[in-house]
């Protein structure tokens, strides 16, 4: 279970969130959509802590992992993370072999058997739905795979360090309509074992693949509620001018 | 106004013509009955292809809108209603037509005045028009205060048409050799019923459009 409790984020003295709270609960999938700069990506970095990068940022309220607080001074980031993966909306393979790329979570953090990274490499790329498409090359480049299958690695990297979470910042805006489309079916399975948060500017994705949708504007979440009432019935009538094109 | 509105608000409009349209036939086809007016009977039957060829425009048009614009919200409530109400207005044109087709029957010489009135089918035609009216209003205002008035409409229809039943009881009872017509009039009054019934539907699908409410079936 994930929750926010009256979060507020600054970029200096930016606000850029704004008191927002919600529950995600665990094995589902959470959709964000909002114009550009509404706040959800900077929403969906708080829970990995990856807005802890960036210089002269701000936060106030709870976040919570687990009903644990992962902002609390005790918490260690590097195992945040690992409970808490992350794929970015550009493919991001590391200039290394298929088999490498998604071993290097494991190696970084210690873990040397060789039959059990094989399994893990293995079990990850299954996962990601791209074993089939890889198991007779995996020493070869990752860079020489397709934008999709490049992709479909990086989510196999980011779960064969076992996480619980896994966050995605616009995966598929970047991919063609198949490449897309496996993805999507691959969010669709990955639940059963994964509680995953989706930021896309797709709406259609977001009704596709998420169980519950928040709408953000201006730092915001003015809607958040089941995906196909958000979609069939939206509360606000700003969620409803912008999934109707009606915004701006 | 952007691209898509604009499809949206065509549509729309369509639909409004096409409901005018029909509107129209009903209010012929009360007055051709009750003056047994064959001449606007035939405009009547003339005119059935126009409602025909507007309900294959609309459902045309809304699965190319569907297909290039991807609705949701209120817009997608709208063309999937906009779909059902199209259909179900060329089946109010159809019930006109066969009205229509009542007045030429010459099986079945002109109703006594006096059964006529007993039969209230002045007063149905009357509630049905308005019901129609009515409905008409709410979609292009997109108003849905009346909706509650229209449907109990539908329940004044019922009663005179289980009125109407026993009311040709009696009188065929009385008068056994007018069996053919007793008939055709029953099937004439059901399908005045069935105009009612499908105008309920009508203010249905608008109250789904304008309040994302499902008010069918007394929703289950």
């Amino acid at each position: 279970m994930i929750e926010t409790k009256n979060i507020d984020f600054y970029y200096g003295n930016f606000h850029a969130l704004k008191n927002i709270s919600m529950k995600m609960d665990a094995n589902t999938v959470t959709a964000f959509i909002g114009p550009s700069g509404c706040g959800k990506s900077t929403f969906l970095r708080l829970f990995n802590r990856m807005n802890d990068l960036i210089d002269n940022t701000h936060l106030t309220g709870e976040c919570l992992i687990n009903e644990q607080n992962i902002y609390q001074k005790s918490v260690q980031v590097d195992e945040l993370r690992k409970n808490v993966g992350m794929v970015f909306q550009k493919p991001n393979p590391f200039p290394k072999s298929i088999f490498e790329n998604v071993a290097y979570g494991l190696r970084v953090n210690d873990i040397r058997k060789k039959t059990f990274i094989a399994q893990q490499v293995e079990e990850s790329l299954k996962a990601a739905a791209l074993w089939g498409e890889v198991k007779d090359k995996l020493k070869k480049s990752a860079l020489e795979l397709s934008g999709g299958q490049q992709q479909r690695l990086c989510i196999a990297r980011a779960l064969a360090i076992s996480p619980s979470i896994l966050l995605m910042d616009e995966p598929a805006s970047a991919l063609d309509p198949i490449s897309t489309s496996k993805i999507e079916e691959l969010i669709y399975s990955l639940k059963k074992t994964y509680t995953i948060i989706i930021v896309t500017h797709n709406m259609q994705q977001a009704a596709r693949v998420s169980d519950k949708t928040g709408f953000f504007m201006l730092g915001e979440l003015v809607e958040f509620n089941d995906t196909k009432t958000v979609f069939l019935n939206p509360k606000k009538v700003e969620t409803q001018n912008y999934i109707t094109g009606r915004f701006g | 106004m952007k691209h898509k509105e604009n499809e949206l608000q065509a549509l729309k409009e369509d639909v409004t013509q096409m409901w005018k349209l029909v509107l129209s036939q009903l209010e012929k086809a009360q007055q051709a009955f009750l003056y047994q007016d064959a001449k606007m009977a035939e405009e009547i039957v003339g005119r059935e292809k126009r409602v025909d060829a507007f309900e294959l425009k609309i459902d045309c048009d809304c699965e190319n809108y569907i297909a290039l614009y991807n609705p949701v919200a209120i817009d997608l409530r709208l063309v999937l209603s906009l779909i059902k109400i199209s259909n179900t207005l060329e089946r109010i044109g159809d019930f006109c037509e066969g009205i229509a087709y009542h007045v030429f029957d010459k099986d079945c010489p002109t109703l006594e005045r006096k059964i006529v009135e007993e039969l209230q089918i002045e007063s149905l035609f009357d509630i049905l028009v308005s019901m129609l009216a009515d409905s008409f209003v709410a979609l292009v205002s997109e108003n849905t205060d009346t909706s509650e008035k229209i449907l109990s409409k539908e329940r004044d229809v019922d009663a005179i048409y289980r009125n109407a039943i026993d009311v040709l009881d009696n009188y065929l009872h009385q008068n056994p050799a007018a069996i053919r017509c007793g008939l055709k009039t029953v099937l004439f009054i059901r399908k005045l019923k069935r105009i009612g019934d499908h105008c309920a539907n009508l203010v249905e699908e608008i109250v789904f459009y304008i309040d994302a409410k499902v008010l069918k079936h007394g929703n289950i």
